[in-house]
């Protein structure tokens, strides 16, 4: 008990202890993450007019964000499925941090989701019992299921996990595999539930397809490990923790294959859809060539389309996948590609035109766009507090009775970690 | 009973059915305002604990009344699911607010639906002329937001201006590829019949133009509403009579429903709505055309603060060519069962299967 209670003070000594970069770093970070404030105000006071949403284009960048992190805390898996299902020790070695992501994904997911509402005080009436639940009509209800359960699965799995480590004991497995490999196959729920969020609508006939739940899986495990492997190579260097090529290497492979199967997905949708050129296809005309003159959206879907394809293309050749001074590269194309593409690219499109033939565009406001930001950076404030606490458990210099000293007698495995 | 427990009703009372505007507008006078004003009563003697509270406070703190109530609002639960004292409470509290707010006695009717009656409508396409009337009517009768920035200016209708197009002689021969001999395709036309293409903010001098035709659309209250399915609240949810209703108390706005409708009938309060005192229709349904908040959404009832008085929708009532037939279906004489029985009719987007109980007919 004296370790359950000394856990949480000790986690947040040792997280407020850091560099002067890391000061600066997350100060940024939290005065960032100060401007949303603003939004919630102004949009629980004058309401959602001072986005650029309107009765015609209803789901805007706040919409766009939260498909698009669902996406990401979904990707975390590519760390944890291969730990637990192919045994990759590299992989295992690291896998709570895949678990923290996912943490701080969901949180962002759930800040853009009240953004989102006309009426986030009203949030109590989704909760069953004192309010009402469209069960199982309503596929939003779904998603607010497994979002939370996702969250719920990983805060467990994480912080078990974590606290064994720092209290010194060993893992009950017969209560901590169950909890992965529920939360592997959770992980999958999660995006495929948004995508039929969406693909479901059959009024918007831009969405209404079969093929948008496994493109966003793809997209996902395509973007989720770009930004992890960006995330090891900063904390390979910044940090004692010495994550092993292996495992970047396997990540690399996995982005390579899912970013390939997504080009081929996209592929198929622009044939099926601009072979017949229906009415249907009206959505996917404006995103690519524009309709009625309006083009806002041209530039973004060729200059996304153009990144996925070059980063592929880099992804592909070995020498750049594993040459980690270009790897970055191909991630930050793919990354920045994909938000674009699942982000506004998927959402605002499936609004042009409205279901009776209008034709109008969206521009975010900029408290829109600075409200996004200001999540992303509360977001990135998040992992960074839950990867330093982390780290610093896996190299056991978090540690119950007082940190030891990294290579120190008596920490044989944070030594294992650290040579390596 | 009712003065004391509604402080504000008194002094206002004596406004509501005098303004001209309104007479025109709603007509509170006649049978079926007595019949409400005596729901009214009723309600007011149901008046419970929580309702006492809110009077309370609406006497210590007259100067934020509207805060009060809406506090109270804050807790009250799906109308649908409501008790029948639960739903007088609720009522007599929206009155109160809204009286206050407005400055006149605004009645908030909560008249169910009726045995045997499954409402329904019909439009003429071939008579309509384009004037929009209805679409003014409706703003004026339903308390739409009507402010001058994007967004706070709310119509239910739309009325489609559509190009009667048609195919000329000298273009006859303009196929695609352009210059090859054979063509895959041809240019000769310009749109006609096209469905769902047309625009809606046209301002000729006159109507109907010569070079067009007319669509006009509205919530189609389908009998398998997509908007009804995804609700994660169900807040919105179909009447007994047929009209598919929103509890704006208990809309969160999420928008789901305006990304289910293939009609695009609904439409989203982005602000705090924008209704002036003078020109609020004080003859309310909490269901149908009682005054809206941000954030939440709306949509055509088919003025159930009248049909359910047995009046007509004011679409129907101003239409100048008798274009609009409202009527109950199960009723065989009934000019909506007549149109059904005699008429080609056909529904908009049948392929969507929701079943829309809302007609266009032509003679």
């Amino acid at each position: 008990m004296n370790k359950l209670a000394s856990f949480a003070p000790d986690y947040i000594r040792y997280v407020l202890k850091g560099s002067k970069q890391y000061y600066v770093w997350m100060g940024i970070l939290a005065l960032l993450s100060l401007i949303q404030l603003v939004a919630h105000y102004q949009q629980n006071t004058d309401g959602l007019i001072v986005t650029g949403m309107t009765s015609q284009i209803h789901d805007g960048l706040y919409f766009a964000n939260l498909v698009f992190l669902v996406g990401v805390a979904a990707g975390a898996v590519t760390i944890v499925f291969p730990a637990y299902v192919h045994h990759n020790k590299a992989m295992h070695e690291v896998t709570v941090l895949g678990e923290m992501l996912a943490i701080a994904s969901v949180v962002m997911v759930i800040i853009f989701v009240l953004l989102h509402m006309g009426r986030p005080d009203r949030l109590w009436h989704l909760i069953p019992y004192i309010g009402i639940f469209n069960f199982p009509n309503s596929v939003l209800g779904f998603d607010v299921v497994v979002l939370n359960v996702y969250l719920l699965l990983n805060i467990i799995g994480g912080f078990y996990f974590l606290y064994i480590r720092y209290s010194g004991g060993t893992i009950n497995k017969k209560f901590y595999m169950p909890l992965i490999y529920i939360s592997i196959v959770w992980a999958l729920s999660i995006h495929t539930v948004t995508a039929f969020l969406i693909s479901t609508l059959a009024a918007r006939p831009m969405w209404f397809h079969s093929v948008m739940p496994i493109r966003f899986i793809v997209t996902a495990f395509a973007a989720g490990p770009c930004m992890i492997i960006i995330a090891f190579m900063i904390i390979r260097k910044n940090t004692k923790l010495w994550i092993q090529d292996e495992a970047i290497n396997l990540l690399s492979l996995i982005v390579t294959w899912c970013l390939g199967i997504a080009l081929f997905l996209t592929m198929s949708e622009v044939v099926v859809e601009l072979y017949a050129r229906t009415e249907h296809a009206n959505g996917l005309y404006y995103l690519m060539f524009g309709l009625h003159g309006l083009t806002k959206l041209v530039p973004w879907f060729w200059g996304s389309l153009i990144a996925m394809v070059v980063a592929f293309v880099m992804f592909l050749n070995p020498n750049i996948r594993k040459n980690y001074k270009l790897l970055p590269i191909p991630c930050v194309l793919a990354f920045a590609g994909i938000w674009v593409e699942k982000g506004m690219g998927l959402v605002v499109p499936g609004f042009i035109p409205t279901p009776i033939g209008e034709v109008s565009e969206y521009y975010p406001s900029m408290l829109e766009i600075l409200t996004s930001i200001s999540v992303w950076a509360f977001g990135l404030f998040l992992v960074s507090v839950l990867w330093k606490g982390a780290i610093g458990i896996l190299l056991g210099e978090l540690k119950f009775g007082g940190a030891k000293p990294i290579g120190s007698a008596g920490s044989k495995k944070p030594a294992a970690y650290a040579s390596k | 009973m009712a003065p004391e427990k509604i402080p504000n009703v008194a002094p206002a009372e004596d406004l509501a059915c005098e303004s001209p505007a309104q007479a025109a507008s709603a007509d509170p006078s006649g049978p079926d305002m007595t019949t409400s004003r005596r729901d009214f009563m009723k309600a007011g003697g149901m008046l419970s604990v929580s309702s006492l509270l809110g009077v309370g406070s609406l006497i210590t703190m007259s100067e934020d009344a509207n805060a009060a109530v809406e506090w109270a609002e804050h807790f009250q639960g799906n109308y649908r699911l409501m008790t029948q004292q639960e739903k007088a409470e609720a009522r007599a509290r929206l009155e109160r607010r809204y009286s206050a707010e407005y400055g006149k006695r605004v009645v908030v009717d909560g008249t169910e639906a009726q045995e045997g009656v499954l409402m329904g409508y019909a439009l003429n396409i071939r008579k309509c002329i384009g004037c929009r009337r209805c679409v003014k009517a409706c703003v004026a009768e339903n308390n739409q937001s009507r402010g001058p920035r994007p967004g706070e200016s709310i119509e239910w209708i739309q009325v489609l201006r559509m190009e009667r197009g048609g195919f000329a002689e000298e273009k006859m021969n303009h196929g695609y590829p352009e210059g090859l001999g054979i063509q895959v395709g041809g240019n000769a036309y310009t749109p006609a019949g096209q469905v769902l293409e047309g625009q809606y903010y046209y301002e000729p001098e006159l109507v109907p133009e010569k070079d067009a035709t007319y669509m006009p659309i509205a919530c189609m209250q389908c009998e398998k509403p997509p908007c009804v399915k995804v609700c994660p609240v169900r807040t919105t949810y179909r009447e007994p009579d047929g009209v598919v209703v929103i509890d704006y108390n208990w809309c969160i706005g999420c928008r789901m429903c305006m990304g289910a409708c293939p009609y695009w009938a609904r439409r989203l309060n982005v602000a705090n709505p924008v209704l002036p005192k003078e020109e609020m229709n004080p003859v309310t349904h909490y269901l149908g055309n009682r005054p809206r908040m941000r954030g939440v959404v709306e949509k055509c009832h088919w003025c159930m603060q009248r049909s359910r008085q047995g009046r007509y929708p004011a679409c129907v009532e101003v239409c100048p060519v008798g274009a609009r037939k409202f009527g109950n279906l199960l009723d065989p004489e009934s000019e909506v069962s007549l149109i059904l029985a005699r008429k080609n009719v056909f529904r908009l987007k049948a392929e969507m299967n929701t079943f829309p109980k809302f007609f266009y007919f032509y003679d």
